[in-house]
Protein backbone atom coordinates (compact mmCIF):
# COMPACT_ATOMS: atom_id res chain seq x y z
CA UNK A 1 0.00 0.00 0.00
CA UNK A 2 1.35 3.41 -0.96
CA UNK A 3 2.19 5.90 1.75
CA UNK A 4 -0.10 8.89 2.03
CA UNK A 5 1.93 11.74 3.48
CA UNK A 6 0.09 14.22 5.71
CA UNK A 7 1.72 17.63 6.26
CA UNK A 8 1.44 18.84 9.85
CA UNK A 9 2.79 22.22 10.95
CA UNK A 10 3.60 22.87 14.62
CA UNK A 11 1.12 20.56 16.33
CA UNK A 12 1.82 21.87 19.85
CA UNK A 13 0.81 19.56 22.68
CA UNK A 14 -2.02 17.83 20.87
CA UNK A 15 -2.97 17.38 17.24
CA UNK A 16 -5.37 19.95 15.83
CA UNK A 17 -8.80 18.90 14.64
CA UNK A 18 -7.87 19.38 10.98
CA UNK A 19 -4.73 17.25 11.46
CA UNK A 20 -6.88 14.43 12.87
CA UNK A 21 -9.26 14.76 9.93
CA UNK A 22 -6.39 14.50 7.45
CA UNK A 23 -4.94 11.47 9.24
CA UNK A 24 -8.36 9.80 9.21
CA UNK A 25 -8.67 10.46 5.47
CA UNK A 26 -5.09 9.28 4.81
CA UNK A 27 -5.81 5.96 6.53
CA UNK A 28 -8.70 5.32 4.11
CA UNK A 29 -6.42 5.96 1.10
CA UNK A 30 -3.21 4.14 2.03
CA UNK A 31 -0.61 3.90 4.75
CA UNK A 32 -0.55 7.20 6.66
CA UNK A 33 2.81 8.92 7.19
CA UNK A 34 3.54 12.44 8.40
CA UNK A 35 5.83 15.28 7.30
CA UNK A 36 6.13 17.39 10.43
CA UNK A 37 7.47 20.91 10.96
CA UNK A 38 8.03 21.88 14.60
CA UNK A 39 8.47 19.91 17.80
CA UNK A 40 7.26 16.33 18.07
CA UNK A 41 6.13 15.89 21.67
CA UNK A 42 5.51 12.49 23.28
CA UNK A 43 1.76 13.08 23.38
CA UNK A 44 1.59 13.92 19.66
CA UNK A 45 3.86 10.97 18.80
CA UNK A 46 1.48 8.66 20.68
CA UNK A 47 -1.54 10.19 18.92
CA UNK A 48 0.11 9.76 15.51
CA UNK A 49 0.80 6.11 16.33
CA UNK A 50 -2.85 5.67 17.30
CA UNK A 51 -3.86 6.94 13.83
CA UNK A 52 -1.66 4.23 12.27
CA UNK A 53 1.24 6.50 11.36
CA UNK A 54 4.40 4.39 11.10
CA UNK A 55 6.84 7.04 9.90
CA UNK A 56 7.32 10.74 10.72
CA UNK A 57 9.64 12.87 8.56
CA UNK A 58 11.21 15.96 10.12
CA UNK A 59 13.66 18.54 8.74
CA UNK A 60 17.17 17.84 10.03
CA UNK A 61 18.03 21.55 10.03
CA UNK A 62 16.27 24.16 12.16
CA UNK A 63 15.26 27.66 11.05
CA UNK A 64 12.86 26.73 8.26
CA UNK A 65 10.11 28.62 10.07
CA UNK A 66 11.51 32.05 9.39
CA UNK A 67 11.86 31.36 5.66
CA UNK A 68 8.15 31.84 5.04
CA UNK A 69 6.66 29.03 3.01
CA UNK A 70 9.58 28.37 0.67
CA UNK A 71 11.55 26.42 3.26
CA UNK A 72 8.54 24.39 4.36
CA UNK A 73 7.72 23.55 0.74
CA UNK A 74 11.30 22.43 0.10
CA UNK A 75 11.05 20.18 3.17
CA UNK A 76 7.67 18.74 2.16
CA UNK A 77 8.94 17.91 -1.33
CA UNK A 78 12.05 16.24 0.12
CA UNK A 79 9.91 14.28 2.61
CA UNK A 80 7.56 13.12 -0.16
CA UNK A 81 10.54 11.75 -2.06
CA UNK A 82 12.11 10.18 1.05
CA UNK A 83 8.79 8.48 1.84
CA UNK A 84 8.11 7.66 -1.83
CA UNK A 85 4.62 8.95 -1.06
CA UNK A 86 1.75 7.97 -3.33
CA UNK A 87 0.00 11.21 -2.45
CA UNK A 88 0.36 14.23 -0.17
CA UNK A 89 -2.46 15.75 1.89
CA UNK A 90 -2.49 19.20 3.48
CA UNK A 91 -5.05 21.44 5.16
CA UNK A 92 -6.69 24.19 3.15
CA UNK A 93 -5.32 27.33 4.82
CA UNK A 94 -3.73 30.01 2.63
CA UNK A 95 -0.28 28.93 3.83
CA UNK A 96 -0.94 25.23 3.24
CA UNK A 97 -2.08 26.01 -0.32
CA UNK A 98 1.12 27.94 -0.98
CA UNK A 99 3.25 25.11 0.39
CA UNK A 100 1.30 22.67 -1.81
CA UNK A 101 1.78 24.92 -4.85
CA UNK A 102 5.53 25.10 -4.43
CA UNK A 103 5.97 21.44 -3.55
CA UNK A 104 4.05 20.71 -6.74
CA UNK A 105 6.67 22.49 -8.84
CA UNK A 106 9.53 20.76 -6.98
CA UNK A 107 7.92 17.33 -7.43
CA UNK A 108 6.56 17.99 -10.95
CA UNK A 109 3.20 17.02 -9.51
CA UNK A 110 -0.31 18.31 -9.98
CA UNK A 111 -1.97 20.19 -7.10
CA UNK A 112 -5.69 20.32 -6.34
CA UNK A 113 -7.00 22.68 -3.64
CA UNK A 114 -10.29 22.99 -1.76
CA UNK A 115 -11.07 19.25 -1.80
CA UNK A 116 -14.21 18.17 0.06
CA UNK A 117 -13.76 14.46 -0.77
CA UNK A 118 -10.93 12.24 -2.02
CA UNK A 119 -11.48 8.64 -3.22
CA UNK A 120 -9.09 5.63 -3.32
CA UNK A 121 -7.82 6.62 -6.77
CA UNK A 122 -7.16 10.14 -5.41
CA UNK A 123 -9.97 11.62 -7.51
CA UNK A 124 -11.05 14.84 -5.82
CA UNK A 125 -14.44 16.45 -5.40
CA UNK A 126 -14.45 20.23 -4.96
CA UNK A 127 -16.70 23.24 -5.41
CA UNK A 128 -15.73 26.05 -7.78
CA UNK A 129 -17.09 29.53 -8.46
CA UNK A 130 -18.11 30.00 -4.86
CA UNK A 131 -20.03 26.74 -4.73
CA UNK A 132 -22.01 27.17 -7.94
CA UNK A 133 -20.38 24.09 -9.53
CA UNK A 134 -19.26 20.76 -8.11
CA UNK A 135 -16.22 19.48 -9.96
CA UNK A 136 -14.45 16.12 -10.01
CA UNK A 137 -10.77 16.54 -10.77
CA UNK A 138 -7.69 14.37 -10.69
CA UNK A 139 -3.96 14.74 -10.78
CA UNK A 140 -2.53 13.28 -13.99
CA UNK A 141 1.20 13.88 -13.38
CA UNK A 142 3.36 13.07 -10.37
CA UNK A 143 2.30 12.40 -6.77
CA UNK A 144 -1.15 13.93 -6.21
CA UNK A 145 -0.91 16.90 -3.82
CA UNK A 146 -4.30 17.72 -2.37
CA UNK A 147 -5.40 20.40 0.11
CA UNK A 148 -8.53 19.32 1.97
CA UNK A 149 -11.11 21.65 3.50
CA UNK A 150 -11.83 21.37 7.21
CA UNK A 151 -14.94 19.36 8.21
CA UNK A 152 -14.77 17.28 4.98
CA UNK A 153 -14.29 14.06 6.95
CA UNK A 154 -15.25 13.10 10.48
CA UNK A 155 -12.07 12.56 12.51
CA UNK A 156 -11.91 8.96 13.79
CA UNK A 157 -11.10 8.27 17.43
CA UNK A 158 -7.45 7.22 17.72
CA UNK A 159 -6.91 3.63 18.87
CA UNK A 160 -3.83 2.10 20.50
CA UNK A 161 -0.81 1.96 18.23
CA UNK A 162 2.86 2.49 18.83
CA UNK A 163 4.88 5.69 18.48
CA UNK A 164 6.14 6.10 14.90
CA UNK A 165 9.77 6.00 13.74
CA UNK A 166 11.28 9.44 13.09
CA UNK A 167 13.27 10.04 9.89
CA UNK A 168 15.34 13.24 9.50
CA UNK A 169 15.24 14.83 6.04
CA UNK A 170 18.00 17.15 4.77
CA UNK A 171 16.73 20.36 3.21
CA UNK A 172 18.78 23.01 1.41
CA UNK A 173 17.57 26.51 2.30
CA UNK A 174 15.89 28.03 -0.77
CA UNK A 175 15.80 31.72 -1.81
CA UNK A 176 13.30 33.25 0.53
CA UNK A 177 12.15 36.39 2.27
CA UNK A 178 12.81 36.40 6.02
CA UNK A 179 10.42 37.05 8.85
CA UNK A 180 12.09 39.73 10.97
CA UNK A 181 9.27 40.63 13.31
CA UNK A 182 6.29 38.83 14.71
CA UNK A 183 3.53 39.87 17.10
CA UNK A 184 0.91 37.43 18.30
CA UNK A 185 -2.65 38.69 18.40
CA UNK A 186 -4.62 38.09 21.58
CA UNK A 187 -6.37 34.71 21.30
CA UNK A 188 -10.17 34.95 21.26
CA UNK A 189 -10.71 31.56 22.91
CA UNK A 190 -13.08 30.66 20.04
CA UNK A 191 -12.47 28.04 17.35
CA UNK A 192 -10.84 29.32 14.16
CA UNK A 193 -13.17 30.23 11.28
CA UNK A 194 -11.59 27.58 9.04
CA UNK A 195 -12.38 24.80 11.50
CA UNK A 196 -15.54 25.92 13.27
CA UNK A 197 -18.68 23.75 13.06
CA UNK A 198 -20.76 26.86 13.72
CA UNK A 199 -20.14 30.40 12.45
CA UNK A 200 -22.04 33.52 13.54
CA UNK A 201 -21.34 36.35 11.10
CA UNK A 202 -22.32 40.00 11.10
CA UNK A 203 -22.44 42.79 8.54
CA UNK A 204 -23.45 46.40 8.12
CA UNK A 205 -26.60 45.84 10.20
CA UNK A 206 -24.51 45.08 13.29
CA UNK A 207 -23.76 48.80 13.41
CA UNK A 208 -20.51 48.59 15.31
CA UNK A 209 -21.39 46.22 18.17
CA UNK A 210 -20.44 42.57 17.70
CA UNK A 211 -21.29 41.80 21.37
CA UNK A 212 -24.62 40.04 20.70
CA UNK A 213 -22.95 37.92 17.96
CA UNK A 214 -20.03 36.97 20.22
CA UNK A 215 -22.45 35.96 22.99
CA UNK A 216 -24.43 33.71 20.62
CA UNK A 217 -21.22 32.24 19.15
CA UNK A 218 -19.98 31.44 22.66
CA UNK A 219 -23.29 29.83 23.63
CA UNK A 220 -23.08 27.65 20.52
CA UNK A 221 -19.31 27.02 20.70
CA UNK A 222 -18.85 28.74 17.36
CA UNK A 223 -16.59 31.27 15.65
CA UNK A 224 -17.40 34.90 14.78
CA UNK A 225 -17.14 36.09 11.17
CA UNK A 226 -18.01 39.25 9.29
CA UNK A 227 -18.84 40.69 5.90
CA UNK A 228 -16.40 43.02 4.19
CA UNK A 229 -18.57 46.01 5.12
CA UNK A 230 -18.06 45.22 8.81
CA UNK A 231 -14.29 44.65 8.58
CA UNK A 232 -13.79 47.73 6.39
CA UNK A 233 -15.68 49.76 9.00
CA UNK A 234 -13.13 48.59 11.56
CA UNK A 235 -15.72 46.92 13.81
CA UNK A 236 -13.83 43.63 13.80
CA UNK A 237 -10.41 42.34 12.71
CA UNK A 238 -9.89 41.87 8.97
CA UNK A 239 -9.05 38.20 9.55
CA UNK A 240 -12.75 37.62 10.37
CA UNK A 241 -13.83 38.48 6.83
CA UNK A 242 -15.88 35.88 4.97
CA UNK A 243 -16.54 36.17 1.25
CA UNK A 244 -14.92 36.59 -2.13
CA UNK A 245 -11.83 38.34 -0.80
CA UNK A 246 -11.84 36.75 2.63
CA UNK A 247 -12.30 33.25 3.93
CA UNK A 248 -14.56 30.55 2.57
CA UNK A 249 -16.31 28.56 5.26
CA UNK A 250 -18.45 25.41 5.11
CA UNK A 251 -19.76 24.98 8.64
CA UNK A 252 -22.70 22.85 9.79
CA UNK A 253 -24.50 26.07 10.75
CA UNK A 254 -23.98 29.61 9.46
CA UNK A 255 -25.87 32.39 11.22
CA UNK A 256 -25.94 35.54 9.10
CA UNK A 257 -26.91 38.64 11.09
CA UNK A 258 -27.36 42.05 9.48
CA UNK A 259 -25.72 40.94 6.21
CA UNK A 260 -27.63 41.64 3.01
CA UNK A 261 -26.00 38.69 1.24
CA UNK A 262 -24.63 40.17 -1.97
CA UNK A 263 -22.94 37.68 -4.27
CA UNK A 264 -19.43 38.42 -2.93
CA UNK A 265 -20.54 37.49 0.60
CA UNK A 266 -22.46 34.40 -0.59
CA UNK A 267 -19.20 33.25 -2.20
CA UNK A 268 -17.76 32.63 1.25
CA UNK A 269 -20.62 30.74 2.89
CA UNK A 270 -23.15 29.20 0.53
CA UNK A 271 -21.80 25.68 0.99
CA UNK A 272 -22.75 25.81 4.68
CA UNK A 273 -25.08 22.94 5.59
CA UNK A 274 -27.71 25.08 7.31
CA UNK A 275 -28.05 28.84 6.85
CA UNK A 276 -29.97 31.02 9.29
CA UNK A 277 -30.45 34.68 8.37
CA UNK A 278 -31.59 37.63 10.48
CA UNK A 279 -32.14 40.94 8.72
CA UNK A 280 -34.43 43.95 9.10
CA UNK A 281 -34.94 44.13 5.33
CA UNK A 282 -37.42 41.47 4.11
CA UNK A 283 -35.97 41.85 0.58
CA UNK A 284 -32.36 41.08 1.61
CA UNK A 285 -30.94 38.55 -0.90
CA UNK A 286 -29.64 36.38 1.95
CA UNK A 287 -33.22 35.17 2.57
CA UNK A 288 -33.21 33.50 -0.88
CA UNK A 289 -30.67 30.95 0.38
CA UNK A 290 -31.64 30.79 4.06
CA UNK A 291 -33.08 27.60 5.54
CA UNK A 292 -34.55 29.69 8.35
CA UNK A 293 -34.97 33.44 8.02
CA UNK A 294 -36.08 36.02 10.53
CA UNK A 295 -37.18 39.48 9.47
CA UNK A 296 -36.33 41.40 12.60
CA UNK A 297 -33.86 43.33 14.70
CA UNK A 298 -30.72 41.35 15.51
CA UNK A 299 -30.21 43.30 18.75
CA UNK A 300 -33.37 41.73 20.18
CA UNK A 301 -33.41 38.36 18.33
CA UNK A 302 -29.82 37.30 19.08
CA UNK A 303 -29.83 37.99 22.87
CA UNK A 304 -33.17 36.20 23.20
CA UNK A 305 -31.77 33.17 21.35
CA UNK A 306 -28.60 33.19 23.48
CA UNK A 307 -30.61 33.34 26.70
CA UNK A 308 -32.92 30.53 25.50
CA UNK A 309 -29.95 28.27 24.65
CA UNK A 310 -28.42 28.83 28.09
CA UNK A 311 -31.79 28.18 29.77
CA UNK A 312 -32.31 24.89 27.90
CA UNK A 313 -28.87 23.70 28.85
CA UNK A 314 -29.27 24.16 32.60
CA UNK B 1 19.68 56.00 1.62
CA UNK B 2 21.64 56.55 -1.59
CA UNK B 3 21.70 59.91 -3.36
CA UNK B 4 20.47 58.50 -6.65
CA UNK B 5 18.36 55.40 -6.97
CA UNK B 6 18.31 53.28 -10.11
CA UNK B 7 15.08 52.98 -12.09
CA UNK B 8 12.72 50.22 -10.97
CA UNK B 9 11.14 47.73 -13.32
CA UNK B 10 7.92 46.35 -11.85
CA UNK B 11 5.86 43.67 -13.60
CA UNK B 12 2.23 43.42 -12.49
CA UNK B 13 0.38 40.24 -13.43
CA UNK B 14 -3.18 41.02 -14.46
CA UNK B 15 -5.99 38.80 -15.56
CA UNK B 16 -9.38 39.25 -17.11
CA UNK B 17 -11.93 37.23 -15.19
CA UNK B 18 -15.68 36.72 -15.30
CA UNK B 19 -17.38 39.55 -13.43
CA UNK B 20 -18.21 38.23 -9.97
CA UNK B 21 -21.33 40.40 -9.92
CA UNK B 22 -22.96 37.91 -12.28
CA UNK B 23 -23.40 34.14 -12.42
CA UNK B 24 -20.33 32.37 -13.74
CA UNK B 25 -20.12 29.31 -15.98
CA UNK B 26 -17.92 26.48 -17.14
CA UNK B 27 -18.08 25.71 -20.87
CA UNK B 28 -17.50 22.92 -23.32
CA UNK B 29 -15.99 19.45 -23.16
CA UNK B 30 -12.89 20.72 -21.38
CA UNK B 31 -14.94 22.62 -18.75
CA UNK B 32 -12.99 25.82 -19.01
CA UNK B 33 -14.14 29.17 -17.79
CA UNK B 34 -16.63 31.18 -19.85
CA UNK B 35 -14.93 34.59 -20.14
CA UNK B 36 -17.57 36.33 -22.25
CA UNK B 37 -18.48 38.80 -19.46
CA UNK B 38 -14.98 39.58 -18.28
CA UNK B 39 -13.30 42.45 -16.49
CA UNK B 40 -9.89 43.22 -14.97
CA UNK B 41 -9.77 41.12 -11.81
CA UNK B 42 -10.70 43.31 -8.86
CA UNK B 43 -7.89 41.76 -6.84
CA UNK B 44 -5.28 42.66 -9.48
CA UNK B 45 -6.20 46.35 -9.18
CA UNK B 46 -4.58 46.38 -5.71
CA UNK B 47 -1.32 45.04 -7.18
CA UNK B 48 -1.31 47.67 -9.91
CA UNK B 49 -2.07 50.41 -7.39
CA UNK B 50 0.78 49.17 -5.17
CA UNK B 51 3.15 49.39 -8.15
CA UNK B 52 2.05 52.93 -9.00
CA UNK B 53 2.41 54.04 -5.38
CA UNK B 54 5.96 52.61 -5.23
CA UNK B 55 6.84 54.59 -8.36
CA UNK B 56 5.37 57.75 -6.80
CA UNK B 57 7.26 57.17 -3.54
CA UNK B 58 10.60 56.96 -5.38
CA UNK B 59 10.66 59.96 -7.66
CA UNK B 60 7.61 59.39 -9.85
CA UNK B 61 7.46 58.90 -13.60
CA UNK B 62 10.42 61.24 -14.14
CA UNK B 63 12.75 58.81 -12.35
CA UNK B 64 12.55 56.34 -15.25
CA UNK B 65 10.66 53.62 -13.38
CA UNK B 66 8.58 51.31 -15.53
CA UNK B 67 5.43 49.41 -14.58
CA UNK B 68 4.65 46.63 -17.04
CA UNK B 69 1.22 44.98 -17.02
CA UNK B 70 1.53 41.34 -18.04
CA UNK B 71 -1.27 39.02 -19.05
CA UNK B 72 -1.77 35.77 -20.95
CA UNK B 73 -4.70 34.26 -22.82
CA UNK B 74 -6.87 34.70 -25.89
CA UNK B 75 -7.79 37.92 -27.65
CA UNK B 76 -10.05 39.09 -24.80
CA UNK B 77 -7.24 38.84 -22.25
CA UNK B 78 -5.62 42.00 -23.55
CA UNK B 79 -8.49 44.01 -22.07
CA UNK B 80 -6.95 43.57 -18.63
CA UNK B 81 -3.72 45.12 -19.96
CA UNK B 82 -5.59 47.97 -21.68
CA UNK B 83 -7.40 48.81 -18.46
CA UNK B 84 -4.08 48.71 -16.57
CA UNK B 85 -2.54 51.16 -19.08
CA UNK B 86 -5.49 53.50 -18.54
CA UNK B 87 -5.00 53.34 -14.79
CA UNK B 88 -1.30 54.14 -15.11
CA UNK B 89 0.91 51.20 -16.14
CA UNK B 90 3.59 52.32 -18.61
CA UNK B 91 3.53 49.40 -21.02
CA UNK B 92 1.83 46.09 -21.57
CA UNK B 93 2.74 42.52 -22.48
CA UNK B 94 0.24 40.03 -23.84
CA UNK B 95 1.32 36.40 -24.14
CA UNK B 96 -1.07 34.73 -26.53
CA UNK B 97 -0.90 31.35 -28.21
CA UNK B 98 -3.49 28.74 -29.16
CA UNK B 99 -1.46 26.16 -27.25
CA UNK B 100 -2.15 27.97 -23.94
CA UNK B 101 -5.81 26.90 -23.91
CA UNK B 102 -6.61 24.62 -20.98
CA UNK B 103 -3.52 25.49 -18.93
CA UNK B 104 -3.75 24.54 -15.26
CA UNK B 105 -1.94 26.46 -12.52
CA UNK B 106 1.42 24.84 -13.28
CA UNK B 107 1.16 25.54 -17.03
CA UNK B 108 0.10 29.12 -16.36
CA UNK B 109 3.05 29.53 -13.99
CA UNK B 110 5.53 28.11 -16.52
CA UNK B 111 4.27 30.47 -19.21
CA UNK B 112 4.34 33.54 -16.94
CA UNK B 113 7.80 32.64 -15.60
CA UNK B 114 9.04 32.56 -19.20
CA UNK B 115 7.54 36.02 -19.84
CA UNK B 116 9.26 37.46 -16.72
CA UNK B 117 12.58 35.94 -17.82
CA UNK B 118 12.01 37.34 -21.33
CA UNK B 119 11.50 40.85 -19.88
CA UNK B 120 14.94 40.39 -18.34
CA UNK B 121 15.52 43.15 -15.84
CA UNK B 122 12.46 42.87 -13.58
CA UNK B 123 13.09 44.00 -9.97
CA UNK B 124 9.67 43.22 -8.56
CA UNK B 125 6.77 41.04 -9.66
CA UNK B 126 3.44 42.03 -8.11
CA UNK B 127 0.26 39.96 -8.14
CA UNK B 128 -3.15 40.04 -6.50
CA UNK B 129 -3.88 37.71 -3.57
CA UNK B 130 -5.76 35.24 -5.78
CA UNK B 131 -7.61 35.23 -9.04
CA UNK B 132 -11.32 35.63 -8.46
CA UNK B 133 -12.12 32.86 -10.92
CA UNK B 134 -9.75 29.90 -10.47
CA UNK B 135 -9.64 30.57 -6.73
CA UNK B 136 -6.68 28.25 -6.34
CA UNK B 137 -4.18 31.07 -5.59
CA UNK B 138 -1.43 28.65 -6.66
CA UNK B 139 0.11 30.71 -9.44
CA UNK B 140 2.10 33.34 -7.46
CA UNK B 141 3.70 30.63 -5.28
CA UNK B 142 4.51 28.44 -8.28
CA UNK B 143 5.93 31.40 -10.16
CA UNK B 144 8.28 32.18 -7.25
CA UNK B 145 9.38 28.56 -7.14
CA UNK B 146 10.07 28.50 -10.90
CA UNK B 147 11.92 31.82 -10.89
CA UNK B 148 13.72 30.90 -7.63
CA UNK B 149 12.87 34.31 -6.23
CA UNK B 150 12.16 35.27 -2.63
CA UNK B 151 8.43 35.71 -2.18
CA UNK B 152 6.09 37.54 0.16
CA UNK B 153 2.45 36.54 -0.02
CA UNK B 154 -0.57 38.42 1.33
CA UNK B 155 1.30 41.67 1.96
CA UNK B 156 -0.93 44.26 3.60
CA UNK B 157 1.78 46.91 3.30
CA UNK B 158 4.86 47.17 1.11
CA UNK B 159 7.80 49.59 1.16
CA UNK B 160 11.04 49.71 -0.81
CA UNK B 161 14.33 51.35 0.02
CA UNK B 162 17.57 51.55 -1.91
CA UNK B 163 20.54 50.94 0.32
CA UNK B 164 24.07 49.66 -0.14
CA UNK B 165 23.61 49.28 -3.88
CA UNK B 166 20.49 47.14 -3.73
CA UNK B 167 16.74 47.49 -3.37
CA UNK B 168 15.22 46.06 -0.20
CA UNK B 169 11.57 45.46 0.58
CA UNK B 170 9.74 45.48 3.89
CA UNK B 171 6.21 44.09 4.01
CA UNK B 172 3.61 43.39 6.61
CA UNK B 173 1.63 40.21 6.62
CA UNK B 174 -1.33 39.35 8.82
CA UNK B 175 -3.05 36.10 9.57
CA UNK B 176 -5.61 35.02 12.17
CA UNK B 177 -3.33 35.07 15.15
CA UNK B 178 -0.10 36.73 14.12
CA UNK B 179 1.20 39.86 12.36
CA UNK B 180 4.60 39.53 10.72
CA UNK B 181 7.21 41.90 9.32
CA UNK B 182 8.96 40.37 6.33
CA UNK B 183 12.12 41.59 4.60
CA UNK B 184 13.91 40.65 1.43
CA UNK B 185 16.23 42.02 -1.21
CA UNK B 186 14.99 42.47 -4.78
CA UNK B 187 14.33 40.90 -7.18
CA UNK B 188 11.33 39.38 -5.44
CA UNK B 189 7.72 38.46 -6.01
CA UNK B 190 4.97 39.87 -3.81
CA UNK B 191 1.24 39.21 -3.69
CA UNK B 192 -0.84 41.93 -2.06
CA UNK B 193 -4.16 41.80 -0.23
CA UNK B 194 -7.19 44.02 -0.67
CA UNK B 195 -6.13 45.84 2.53
CA UNK B 196 -2.97 47.36 1.07
CA UNK B 197 -4.50 50.39 -0.65
CA UNK B 198 -7.54 51.94 -2.31
CA UNK B 199 -7.14 51.44 -6.08
CA UNK B 200 -7.57 54.53 -8.26
CA UNK B 201 -9.92 54.73 -11.23
CA UNK B 202 -8.74 55.63 -14.71
CA UNK B 203 -9.38 59.29 -15.50
CA UNK B 204 -9.90 60.89 -18.90
CA UNK B 205 -6.24 61.87 -19.22
CA UNK B 206 -5.20 58.32 -18.42
CA UNK B 207 -7.62 56.86 -20.94
CA UNK B 208 -6.28 59.15 -23.69
CA UNK B 209 -2.63 58.51 -22.71
CA UNK B 210 -3.18 54.74 -22.77
CA UNK B 211 -3.84 54.85 -26.52
CA UNK B 212 -0.20 55.79 -27.11
CA UNK B 213 1.26 53.16 -24.79
CA UNK B 214 2.77 50.05 -26.29
CA UNK B 215 1.45 46.51 -25.86
CA UNK B 216 3.95 43.82 -26.89
CA UNK B 217 2.24 40.71 -28.18
CA UNK B 218 4.34 37.60 -27.57
CA UNK B 219 3.93 33.96 -28.61
CA UNK B 220 5.22 30.90 -26.76
CA UNK B 221 8.08 30.71 -29.27
CA UNK B 222 9.03 34.32 -28.45
CA UNK B 223 9.48 33.46 -24.77
CA UNK B 224 11.05 30.06 -25.39
CA UNK B 225 8.30 27.76 -24.10
CA UNK B 226 7.57 24.45 -25.81
CA UNK B 227 3.82 24.12 -26.48
CA UNK B 228 3.85 20.68 -24.78
CA UNK B 229 4.66 22.36 -21.41
CA UNK B 230 1.42 24.35 -21.31
CA UNK B 231 -2.26 24.06 -22.18
CA UNK B 232 -4.08 20.73 -22.12
CA UNK B 233 -0.84 18.94 -23.11
CA UNK B 234 1.16 20.32 -20.20
CA UNK B 235 -1.53 20.17 -17.51
CA UNK B 236 -0.76 18.13 -14.38
CA UNK B 237 -4.42 18.05 -13.35
CA UNK B 238 -7.63 17.31 -15.19
CA UNK B 239 -11.24 18.25 -14.53
CA UNK B 240 -13.22 15.04 -15.10
CA UNK B 241 -16.69 16.48 -14.85
CA UNK B 242 -18.53 19.52 -13.58
CA UNK B 243 -22.09 19.68 -12.31
CA UNK B 244 -23.96 22.90 -11.59
CA UNK B 245 -24.82 22.74 -7.91
CA UNK B 246 -28.53 22.61 -7.27
CA UNK B 247 -29.64 26.09 -6.22
CA UNK B 248 -30.31 26.46 -2.51
CA UNK B 249 -34.01 26.71 -1.97
CA UNK B 250 -35.58 29.20 0.34
CA UNK B 251 -36.67 27.79 3.67
CA UNK B 252 -39.01 29.21 6.27
CA UNK B 253 -39.05 32.98 6.66
CA UNK B 254 -40.75 34.47 9.71
CA UNK B 255 -41.23 38.01 10.93
CA UNK B 256 -40.21 38.70 14.53
CA UNK B 257 -43.21 39.13 16.79
CA UNK B 258 -41.19 39.18 19.99
CA UNK B 259 -40.42 35.45 20.10
CA UNK B 260 -38.16 34.97 17.04
CA UNK B 261 -35.09 34.29 19.20
CA UNK B 262 -36.86 31.38 20.90
CA UNK B 263 -38.23 30.11 17.56
CA UNK B 264 -34.68 30.21 16.21
CA UNK B 265 -33.58 27.97 19.08
CA UNK B 266 -36.51 25.61 18.34
CA UNK B 267 -35.25 25.38 14.75
CA UNK B 268 -31.67 24.69 15.87
CA UNK B 269 -32.93 21.97 18.25
CA UNK B 270 -34.93 20.34 15.39
CA UNK B 271 -31.75 20.34 13.29
CA UNK B 272 -29.81 18.81 16.21
CA UNK B 273 -27.43 21.76 16.24
CA UNK B 274 -27.57 22.47 19.97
Amino acid sequence: MAKVLVYIDTPGENLHKTDRELLTLAATLGEPAVALVGELGDQVAAELGAYGVGAVYQPSNAGLDELLVAGKAAFLAAAAEAADAGAVLLGNTFEAKEIAARAGIRLSSGVITDAVAVDESFAVTKAVFAGSYTVNASVTTGRPIITVKANSVEAAAPQGGTAPAVHPVDVAAPAAARITGRSEKAPSGRPSLDEARIVVAGGRGVDGDFGPLEDLADALGGAVGASRAATDAGWIDHSAQIGQTGKTVSPQLYVSAGISGAIQQKAGMQTAKIIVAINKDPDAPVFEIADFGIVGDLTSVLPQATEEIRKRRT
Amino acid sequence: MDETTPALRIAVLVKHVPDTQFDRHLNGDDRTTDRSESILSELDEYALEAALQLVEAHGGDGAGHRVTAVTMGGAGAVNAVKKSLQIGAHEGVHLTDDALAGSDASGTSRALAAVIRHLGDVDLVLTGMASTDGETSLVPAQLAELLELPQVTFASSLELRHDGGAWHLTARRESDNVAETVESTLPAIVSVTDQINEPRYPNFKGIMAAKKKQISVLSLADVGVDPSEVGHAGAWTRVEDAQPRPARSQGVIITDEGDAGRRLVDFLAEQKLL
